[in-house]
């Protein structure tokens, strides 16, 4: 009788710790309510952003455009196919990482834009963080703004999202901590002498005023990873396109702020 | 080749106080960063800008290397004629960047 008490116990309690494992519910986890990185910028950053004259993101844009329409024999400009002034992407990036129905792969706008370019314009890809990549994805995100991120993660999307979550919640790096505990548990206090955001990639290709630039948020993920003491992953890799999209579906609703200017 | 935007209004009154902007697209390397080898970046910096209205210049700066990348002016003039407004750069090496806009004034 007492032998048959203990068992069940065990039973019990190797189901309790079944239910605990990998597929606790992270979707809950996700920062509330949620704040665009414009929200934790001081009020003059937060003009420049606002004036489409001053904001230097706009001279990327500006390239892009030119970009766009540049036609050559025997290859269709990107206006060929999508209308001038890009009117048939409107809001296509707010979608975006999405899965290539081709290949099976997950690609951010920066892939899209380079497969595109090897199928259909038959050009060479153009190099991850060049003037002209950031230029053309500025300006193709730059089509969906004030759009609210929607990117999908069911079906073929759903083992990238789990990957880029992995890698969200994994600790690493001398400092031995995860994105999430910067950006999930202490958001909105202070480290160092700024304010640490959500964590959305929402405005990105972004001018960040310390890069005197526009960048991709794969550079800014290499410059979180540095932060941390851990080895930053190379510009376009799969898991950094996976985790672009484990952001998105954490951003969900959020506005497209493309070309937006960061610290 | 550098990108220019010009910000400025296509017709004014006579003696109306006119606000110009103008931005471009420049590094403005200030000469004192070190690479990744440790090597100096030379200095690339823009060292002046003028703006003329029919060739007489009414505003004009000098840039040093504590100037930001993508340096960005706002500043005013007074409109008196229908004329041409030009905005240059030039580059510490002597290249110069411009570009011009048509002003109506009347």
């Amino acid at each position: 009788m007492i032998r048959t008490v203990v068992v069940g116990c065990w039973l019990a309690l190797t189901a309790a710790c079944g239910e605990a494992g990998p597929a606790r519910d992270v979707s809950s986890m996700a920062p509330s309510p949620l704040k665009s990185g414009y929200e934790f910028l001081t009020p003059e950053t937060q003009a420049l952003q606002t004036d489409a004259f001053a904001n230097p993101g706009f001279l990327w844009v500006d390239r892009g455009a030119v970009l766009f329409a540049d036609a050559r024999e025997g290859s269709p400009a990107c206006a060929s196919c999508h209308e001038a002034n890009g009117e048939a992407l409107q809001g296509v990036a707010a979608h975006y990482p999405a899965v290539d129905e081709t290949s099976g792969r997950l690609l951010n706008l920066e892939g899209r834009i380079n497969t595109c370019r090897e199928r259909h314009q038959k050009r060479d890809r153009l190099d991850y963080e060049s003037d002209d990549l950031l230029a053309l994805t500025a300006y193709v995100a730059g089509l969906s703004r004030g759009a609210p991120i929607a990117a999908s993660v069911g079906g073929p999307a759903a083992k990238y999202a789990e990957r880029g979550r992995d890698y969200f919640y994994t600790r690493r790096g001398q400092f031995n901590i995860s994105c999430n505990q910067c950006h999930n548990d202490y958001w909105g206090q202070k480290l160092r002498g700024d304010t640490i955001s959500q964590g959305h990639g929402n405005g990105f290709p972004a001018y960040r005023l310390e890069w005197q630039s526009i960048g991709s948020l794969h550079r800014r993920f290499r410059d979180c990873d540095a932060g941390v003491r851990a080895e930053p992953l190379e510009y376009g890799s799969d898991t950094y396109v996976a985790l672009e999209l484990y952001l998105a579906s954490r951003a969900e609703g959020l506005l497209i702020e493309t070309p937006a200017v960061r610290r | 080749m550098a990108r220019i935007r010009i910000a400025a209004p296509d017709t004014a009154e006579p003696g109306e106080i006119i606000e110009l902007k103008a931005l471009i697209q420049h590094p403005m390397e200030s000469g004192f960063r070190r690479g990744s080898r440790g090597e100096v970046i030379p200095r690339d910096i823009i060292t002046t800008f003028e703006c003329l209205y029919d060739g007489e210049v009414v505003f004009e700066a000098e840039f040093f290397p504590a100037v930001s990348a993508n340096p960005f002016l706002t500043f005013h003039t007074k409109a008196t004629q229908t004329g041409t407004l030009e905005f240059r750069w030039t580059h510490q090496d002597g290249e110069i960047w411009s570009q011009t806009h048509a002003l109506t004034v009347g």
